[in-house]
């Protein structure tokens, strides 16, 4: 549990860096192209976001680092589909765990606010599972993820809009070793 | 900017072992208040002259039980309380009233009565009920109750008063539980609340930094299931609602969710993802035994029992899109119920088992709507877009539920034929996933 990585979070803008193939620092963004009205500001707390930013480069430095990884997927209103754009995000994750094999991953699924609590529950819970499903293909052992539904009940972005909808739908790749 | 949850798995061990201490659960008021406002009311309420109790003894009651019985009637939408300055006479004993007075101003129904300090420190609360036209009384009861208990006289009184002039049992001496949020993204704050069905003194019995979810009554009213994630993931508890004792019920890998109580309060329906993927299990509560009443790769959750306990209703997709199906307690005979709209879920039985509540989406709303379920007709009962959790109040003449109004989560409640409606929300967060209690044991006629 000392060793814990706690990623830094990426802006959306990163997504055309993960490509490049080039190591790249992980860094927090303080300014991205998602902060659309309503765009949530943050995660579990403001202190971790700070924290996984700092050891997220420390990390980036002392180990085989990945390319700009992101660590968040989004999905269509009630789908768990996964589509072309964030399959790419999905195959940077795979590689990443293929590369280290000490790391382990929860999954942590999410859905947006529309429609009831608890079928909401399965569904993020679908989605985790379905990014579970697409790493294993990809070559990550079973016992290497954990998946974990939040269902509607933890979203990154407060408001009632489709903005906030669309960040909302997720699973997010949550590391530890 | 986007963010991901930075929370490790390891951390969200420590994490847990964190709101495990924080923690606590309450007994005293505490939180939000409910405020109610009555969004629309029948244009022409039955008439009714409600008379200001007298009162004899010391300063003035705990309780003014009069306004509370006025205030019970007015919400309810199927009254209209006659101004008291138009009132021609002021009785308090059954002799002193003249019925001329009461048609003079067009009453239909008239409420007196008195509240009397006794020298044990109890108090005695008398009223009576009268047909103006017919110059009858149709109801009249006398009770000797602590202070605390005044107001639980007064509902009960309304309730009376409800069934006597309109033929069906009122629901005022009722409770509600619901889910208050407060705070940003950062640090939300979850409270699980019980007040008064008139959003009268809210107390909080359970207070978490992680989400609680779906609470719902036992059968005798003592105890509330819920979800919490106070472990990082969701987890099935019963909690005495006098007492605060908690037990964990359902803590298997996967989701543990949708509780549902038993007609007869022994067996809990579950939705649990122990096998893969939701399906609805049924638990003996006294050993924990466990029954799959589903079985396919479909998604199967919010289940709940008919109320004579024969059939259990729930969501599921396994057709393509989350519609609601019903079948046998035991799990056979499962019978698709609804076919209208790409989204149907959440279903609850009306008292008399006749209808279904629901939500179902229309053009991307999501509303509070009525099956019938003799004849499948699907009404839509509001105009709000992200109504959730819909219930039916324990007399079937309400359903309570949740949306979000001016961006804030609010519970409101809509009569079934959708002419009454009334808004309940706090003076702080988001208020939401409503349970409305069954009926009260009554206090005592002398």
């Amino acid at each position: 549990m000392k060793n814990k990585l706690i990623f830094s979070l990426l802006t959306l803008f990163a997504i055309s860096l993960a490509g490049c193939g080039g190591q790249q620092a992980v860094k927090p963004s303080a300014s991205g192209t998602g902060q659309s009205a309503g765009a949530g500001q943050g995660a579990e707390s403001a202190g971790a976001g700070q924290a996984g930013g700092a050891q997220g480069s420390a990390l980036g430095s002392q180990q085989q680092a990945p390319a700009v990884v992101l660590h968040t997927i989004h999905f269509a209103f009630n789908s768990s589909h996964i589509d072309s754009k964030n399959r790419a995000i999905v195959e940077a994750n795979a590689a990443y765990m293929n590369a280290n094999p000490q790391v382990t991953v929860t999954l942590q699924g999410n859905t947006d606010e529309r429609g009831t609590r608890e079928y909401n529950l399965a569904l993020g819970e679908r989605r985790a599972q379905s990014v579970k499903r697409m790493m294993r293909v990809l070559g990550v052992a079973s016992d290497r993820m954990k998946t974990v539904s939040f269902g509607a009940e933890k979203p990154v972005a407060l408001g009632h809009n489709r903005a906030a909808w669309r960040l909302n739908r997720r699973v997010d790749f949550v590391y530890s070793d | 900017m986007q963010h991901s949850i930075s929370m490790s798995a390891g951390r969200s061990r420590w994490y847990a072992m964190l709101v495990g201490l924080c923690l606590a659960i309450f007994a005293q008021t505490a939180g939000a208040v409910l405020t109610i406002e009555i969004t629309k009311g029948l244009a022409h309420g039955l008439p009714i002259a409600i008379v200001p109790f007298s009162w004899s003894g010391p300063g003035s009651p705990a309780q003014d039980v009069s306004a509370v019985i006025k205030a019970d009637l007015v919400r309810s939408g199927r009254f209209d309380a006659l101004p008291t300055r138009d009132f021609l006479s002021m009785p308090h004993a059954d002799k002193q009233v003249v019925f001329k007075d009461w048609r003079l101003i067009k009453a239909e129904a008239l409420v007196i009565g008195a509240v009397r300090a006794l020298p044990s420190g109890q108090y005695q609360v008398q009223f009576r009920l009268y047909d103006v036209f017919k110059q009858k009384q149709l109801a009249g009861f006398l009770y000797v109750v602590t202070g605390a208990q005044l107001r639980t006289v007064a509902h009960q009184i309304s309730d009376i008063i409800y069934q006597k002039l309109t033929g069906v049992p009122g629901a005022f001496n009722t409770r509600i539980a619901y889910i208050t949020r407060t705070g940003g993204v950062h640090h939300p704050v979850f409270r699980l609340q019980v007040a008064d069905s008139d959003g009268y003194d809210p107390r909080t019995i359970l207070r978490s930094s992680q989400p609680l979810m779906s609470p719902a009554w036992s059968p005798d009213g003592t105890r509330l299931a819920y979800v919490s994630f106070e472990h990082g993931h969701s987890v099935v508890y019963i909690q005495n609602v006098d007492t605060g004792a908690r037990w964990k019920v359902a803590d298997f890998r996967g989701i543990n969710s949708a509780p549902a109580w038993s007609p007869g309060g022994r067996r809990l329906a579950l939705s649990l993802s122990m096998s893969g993927h939701p399906e609805i299990y049924v638990m003996t509560l006294s050993d924990g035994a466990l029954r799959r009443l589903t079985d396919d790769s479909a998604i199967n959750t919010e289940p709940d029992w008919s109320p004579h306990g024969r059939y259990i209703v729930f969501t599921s997709d396994r057709s393509g899109s989350p519609q609601i199906f019903r079948m046998n307690a035991d799990g056979g005979d499962v019978k698709r119920l609804t076919f209208e709209g790409s989204y149907n879920a959440a279903p609850s039985y009306s008292p008399d088992g006749k209808l279904l509540t629901l939500i179902t989406e229309q053009q991307g709303q999501f509303h509070a709507a009525i099956l019938h379920l003799r004849d499948s007709a699907l009404q839509v009962l509001t105009d709000t877009s992200l109504d959730e959790s819909p219930t039916f109040a324990p007399n079937g003449q309400m359903i309570l539920y949740a949306t979000i109004v001016h961006g804030r989560g609010v519970l409101a409640t809509v009569s079934v034929d959708g002419s009454v409606r009334q808004m309940l929300k706090t003076n702080e967060g988001d208020v939401r996933e409503p349970a409305w209690s069954p009926f009260n044991h009554q206090l005592q006629a002398n």
